[in-house]
């Protein structure tokens, strides 16, 4: 079956609303668990009937409706429970309680809960996508590939440690605000890039979770103005997103920056990055998220491949690096140095990742160890090292993309 | 990050499984789908499943129209797939633990079989952007 442009239309209203729905059952009742449990049951309510008896008038009075009435169930289930004497539902369960806190607070105190640092990042993920994001326990497998039966299970041992953890349904405030939105863009950013695995599976059946997580990154940025680091996170989605369809070849094949075509790239997208990303550098708060976005920018800008700026890449990655100790960015870094210096640097930067460590058999540091070598004229080394980084990658696009690069330049030797 | 941890078997070994006691069979199975439910209420198994005895297989090849020519399992084949685990799990060294906890499924007497288990890591990772 087809969706109707309807269909979508009411799918995005469920999901804007879930957060927001959500929000007032948690604050109503208290309990974030049974209340994620009461949403998602008036979600799939609203899916399964909207659609014959129309939208109501007030989508969201009608959703928290729906979602409370499951919650009273709950909570009498409870008492009784507890309490054989049937004895009356204490009225400050269902008294809805006057909070200082507005509604999009209550979106980014959600935001906040579900990608604590209590839980595992694959059961943040899963949370954050179903409370937050209103995706179905069936869709969020889906995504993943694994069964409905297991994700159901993640989810729920997710909020299992949210309770055991004991934060409160509250905004955390100063550092610990920062501390808190700083695990919140983590597990987005970890969101966007699973969203690369869709080559992988039935495509029509997956959700396309880069797009997900560029939408609740714009629902953080929304939140949270002042976060110059949210900010820089939607506009390095964006600006990474916008070269998504001249990324893959028309058999999944993966295709390089240098080789893209660029008039597929989504210029509209890259305009976005780049408005948000100067609205924010200049209000000095730099973090390695605009910095990263701001290299892709520099890549998005450029006509040609021949024309990227690499003195202004090499001058982000130099900040970058000073930034933060990590092993990734020193090797990004070299293959600008080897783009601005020649091959020749770069490989010799790439010994003080040798002897680092941290990199040992990743298959990145062989990856770009070949295509340095490639560049110096080294042919039976690159050769050697693009067939070493296709034995450490667990990712088969990215396994055929470099074996066929090993096999390319034997060719070209032997030829 | 998703593995398939494979337990093999010496080719005997249906046989040796067939011949334990009542209460060592039981206690092997009950071991097995504890392992199981574990997994599942972890949020980590994918799928599981556990072969049938190898006499039974047959080794397929192309013929030359395309057709299946078959032929009996190998004879000079010391060891069988058993069963495997499909797991995603946070890290690899989750994968050995799992695969740590299958190969002490208890033998006869009830004492730990010890059988090895490869791991492998499926290759479902996101690729990075490339140069």
């Amino acid at each position: 079956m087809n969706a109707t442009p309807t269909d979508v239309q009411a799918e995005h209203l469920l999901r804007e609303l879930a957060p927001q729905v959500l929000g007032a059952v948690v604050r109503r009742f208290r309990d974030f668990s049974a209340a994620e449990d009461a949403v998602q049951e008036a979600l799939i309510a609203a899916a399964t009937e909207w659609p014959y008896q129309g939208t109501p008038e007030h989508p969201r009075a009608w959703l928290i409706q729906v979602a409370s009435r499951r919650m009273i169930d709950h909570v009498r289930r409870e008492t009784a429970r507890r309490n054989r004497e049937a004895e009356s539902m204490p009225a400050e369960l269902v008294a809805p309680t006057a909070g200082i806190e507005t509604e999009q607070d209550d979106t980014l105190i959600l935001f906040f809960m579900c990608c604590h640092e209590a839980l595992t990042s694959s059961s943040a993920i899963a949370l954050t996508l179903r409370a937050v994001g209103g995706l179905t326990t069936g869709e969020i497998a889906r995504a993943f590939l694994v069964p409905e039966a297991t994700m159901a299970q993640r989810i729920s041992r997710a909020k299992q440690s949210i309770k055991a953890s004991g934060v409160p349904f509250g905004m955390p405030c100063g550092t610990e605000r920062t501390q808190r939105l700083r695990s919140v863009l983590h597990v987005l950013y970890l969101i966007f890039n699973e969203g690369y695995t869709t080559s992988v599976g039935p495509q029509l059946q997956r959700l396309e979770l880069s797009q997900e997580a560029i939408r609740l990154t714009r629902e953080v940025h929304r939140l949270a103005p002042d976060d110059c680091e949210a900010a820089g996170l939607l506009a390095l989605m964006l600006l990474t997103d916008a070269r998504r369809v001249a990324r893959t070849g028309p058999n999944g094949e993966l295709i390089p920056l240098a080789e893209q075509d660029r008039s597929l790239w989504d210029q509209q997208q890259i305009s976005e990055g780049v408005a948000i990303l100067s609205a924010t550098l200049p209000k000095g708060s730099v973090g390695p998220y605009q910095l990263q976005a701001a290299i892709a920018a520099v890549h998005d800008e450029s006509p040609r491949a021949e024309e990227t700026d690499w003195p202004q890449i090499l001058a982000l990655y130099d900040l970058l690096q000073r930034m933060a100790d990590n092993p990734m960015v020193m090797l990004n870094r070299a293959i600008a140095v080897a783009m601005v210096r020649g091959p020749r640097a770069g490989l010799e930067l790439l010994q003080a990742l040798d002897r680092d460590g941290r990199l040992k058999d990743h298959h990145r540091l062989d990856a770009v160890r070949a295509h340095l070598l490639e560049l110096a004229g080294e042919k039976e080394q690159a050769i050697r090292r693009y067939q070493a980084a296709a034995g450490l990658t667990a990712s088969l696009p990215e396994r055929n993309y470099l074996l066929t690069q090993a096999a390319r330049l034997r060719e070209s030797t032997s030829g | 990050m998703k593995y398939i941890l494979m337990m093999n078997c010496p080719r005997n070994a249906y046989e040796t499984f067939g011949s334990m006691s009542k209460s060592d069979i039981q206690a092997h199975l009950h071991f097995m789908m504890n392992l199981n439910r574990s997994l599942k209420e972890s949020g980590e198994l994918v799928s599981a499943e556990g072969l049938a005895d190898p006499r039974q297989a047959l080794v397929v090849r192309a013929g030359k129209d395309g057709t299946p020519v078959t032929d009996g399992v190998f004879p000079e084949a010391k060891e069988f797939l058993a069963g495997y685990w499909f797991v995603d799990v946070e890290s690899p060294e989750r994968a050995y633990q799992i695969a740590a906890r299958a190969s002490a499924a208890p033998g006869p007497g009830g004492s730990p079989m010890n059988m090895p288990i490869e791991v492998r890591q499926v290759m479902s990772g996101p690729p990075q952007d490339l140069l």
